[in-house]
């Protein structure tokens, strides 16, 4: 661009002295240099909206639409049948079951990687990331390579008179696969980044262990463990493939909600799967909405915590 | 005892690595490690013949087709929308920016089977958007390309949006300076700055996609070498008993995901890098 003559640049950009610099001419069409015309700013957010539209709003209405588009009476009818109750229930307990079991796991994984300085902490954390990109009908697939009647354990799980797969057990134990890394992942780079200087401190001054963890730790990561429980609640509520493998889908006793869509829904029962669908649906909703709590209070907090280092300074 | 004195690099005042570590790595072992481990022991007692055999059949190759084939368009259409919808939350201000900028999250949430029977509903011939349509989208590979970018939506704009956010204001301003319009500015400096977090994000959305079911097999019709996609075919053939073939075939996917997995942490390694330098 730059035709220069013995060092001197000949093409020289008029730059206006007073900020903001501004181009387009002059009077109601001068604008700011960093941002775009209207018409660009309005057709770009319309075709955003639109995307988001096609792909995400409408399938969201559709659920809640269909639900109740044979009525009320329908839809209570639906949801209360006793198949679906007892979906309900199994997913309840499948959740109930596997968020725990994450949320120590991801304590320890995140109070040993964050906390001291280990070999083979690398290999650890890959673990962890690891049954994210896990198809999840391969999630269930290994279980039963595992604990089914061909599997590894499966002869002595018979003799013993025990059942895994195809069995609640199996639907926990896939879900606790799926849902394995949400905390952990949360929790590790907060720790990370909050350092051990407030636990070292604690602990010379004579704070046991659980004294450190519950007075110390827990107050500065609670949100975050929170987020992580919330995403987690989430995934394991919703979970299909993984728990389509292992449930064996006996109606009234392995079917968990999702299943009981499939199931409903493949015999022609619309409006009865989205009845339930709803019900998946709202809550994925109230997900978004605590997501939303949460993050907003973290925040404050950080807003609230830089502050407190100004004055500190 | 044994593991703080044998993995622990440092002397350290804290305690309950022992039990921490002990516990966690337990838990990987049992939930994880052994189990992944099951899938590609049980392919070690085929011969390689018969895992050729098992992973190249006609109807196995066609899902392949499908599955990355719809995975990779799925991404790139969300890499290009995803970049405009990022754009458009971090620059631009308009009514219910916040409810939509949440909404993003919606397919995370939203079950998979759920979204499934939604978007088969409306993509149907009578469907809300399907009626409007000439062409078949339900029970067709389009339909699986359809749920697959309903499922990979959120990852390009996750991973856009802290990066767009973070563009020096002040390269934009200097390339203005220098005669620049809008449009060379963003194709010559902003681009190249979010250009590792776009591809990130596309190989996240493609690596998601890959392993996806719940929302295809409603949408898809499952038709053997038209619209059948490898997952499902995975669990084909466990209903039919036959674990050696939906266990080599899950071999063949996992090793992409890890191949796919390895080749995420480079981009992300890279987009580090490239923001660092800014």
């Amino acid at each position: 661009m730059n035709t220069t003559t013995s060092g001197v640049s000949t093409s020289v950009v008029p730059i206006p002295l007073a900020a903001p610099i501004t181009v387009g001419g002059s009077g109601r069409a001068r604008r700011n240099a960093t941002t775009e015309p209207r018409w660009v700013q309005g057709l770009l957010i319309s075709i955003a909206l639109a995307f988001m539209t096609l792909f995400l709003f409408v399938p969201l209405a559709t659920v809640f639409f269909e639900a109740f588009k044979k009525g009320v009476d329908v839809y209570v009818a639906a949801i209360t049948e006793p198949d679906a109750l007892s979906a309900i229930k199994l997913t309840l307990i499948a959740t109930v079951m596997s968020v725990p079991l994450n949320l120590v796991f991801g304590l320890a994984a995140a109070w040993s990687i964050t906390k001291f300085d280990f070999r083979g902490k690398s290999l650890l954390l890959t673990l962890i990331d690891l049954p994210f990109s896990v198809s999840p009908v391969i999630a269930g697939l290994i279980f039963v390579l595992v604990f089914g009647l061909q599997g590894w354990f499966g002869e002595w799980l018979r003799d013993h008179d025990l059942k895994v797969i195809f069995a609640v057990p199996g639907i926990v134990l896939a879900t606790v696969f799926v849902t394995f890394p949400f905390i952990a992942r949360e929790l590790i780079p907060l720790m990370q980044a909050q350092g051990i200087e407030q636990e070292e401190a604690a602990r010379v001054l004579g704070a046991d262990g659980w004294q450190i963890f519950r007075r110390v730790t827990l107050p500065n990561i609670k949100w975050a463990l929170l987020y992580g429980v919330i995403l987690c609640n989430a995934r394991a509520m919703g979970e299909f493939g993984a728990v389509s493998v292992v449930s064996g889908h006996i109606r009234g006793q392995t079917n968990t909600m999702p299943l009981h869509i499939e199931i409903v829904y493949n015999e022609y029962q619309f409006a009865a799967a989205f009845a339930v669908s709803s019900l998946l649906a709202a809550s994925a909703l109230v997900t978004l909405v605590l997501k939303y709590v949460i993050e907003q209070r973290v925040k404050h907090q950080k807003r609230g915590n830089s502050e407190l280092g100004e004055h500190a300074r | 005892m044994i593991l703080s004195r044998s993995l622990l690099k440092r002397h350290t005042v804290l305690p309950g690595f022992d039990l921490a570590l002990g516990f966690s790595l337990l838990y990987v072992s049992l939930i994880v490690l052994i189990p992944l481990s099951a899938a590609f022991l049980r392919t070690f007692e085929l011969t390689w013949q018969q895992f050729l055999d098992a992973t190249t059949t006609p109807r196995v190759l066609a899902s392949y087709r499908l599955t990355f084939g719809a995975s990779f368009l799925a991404a790139l259409l969300n890499a290009f929308f995803g970049l405009i919808v990022a754009w458009v939350l971090v620059r631009y201000r308009f009514p219910a920016k916040r409810l939509i900028d949440e909404l993003v999250d919606l397919p995370f949430a939203l079950p998979t089977a759920v979204a499934g029977i939604a978007l088969t509903a409306i993509y149907a011939q009578n469907g809300f958007i399907g009626k409007w349509l000439p062409f078949k989208v339900s029970y067709t590979p389009l339909g699986v390309w359809v749920a697959l970018v309903f499922i990979g939506l959120p990852f390009v704009v996750r991973t856009l949006q802290p990066v767009l956010e973070d563009v020096n204001r002040e390269l934009e301003e200097a390339a203005a300076t220098l005669g620049a319009n809008r449009w060379q500015t963003f194709t010559k400096v902003i681009f190249p700055v979010v250009m590792p977090a776009l591809l990130t994000g596309f190989a996240l959305a493609f690596a998601r996609a890959l392993g996806e079911y719940g929302s295809v097999i409603f949408i898809a019709g499952n038709m053997p070498m038209v619209s059948e996609i490898t997952p499902l075919l995975i669990i084909t053939k466990l209903e039919q008993y036959d674990y050696a073939g939906a266990t080599a075939i899950a071999v063949v996917m996992l090793v992409a995901a890890f191949v796919l997995l390895l080749v995420i942490n480079l981009l992300q390694a890279w987009a580090r890098k490239r923001q660092g330098g800014l």
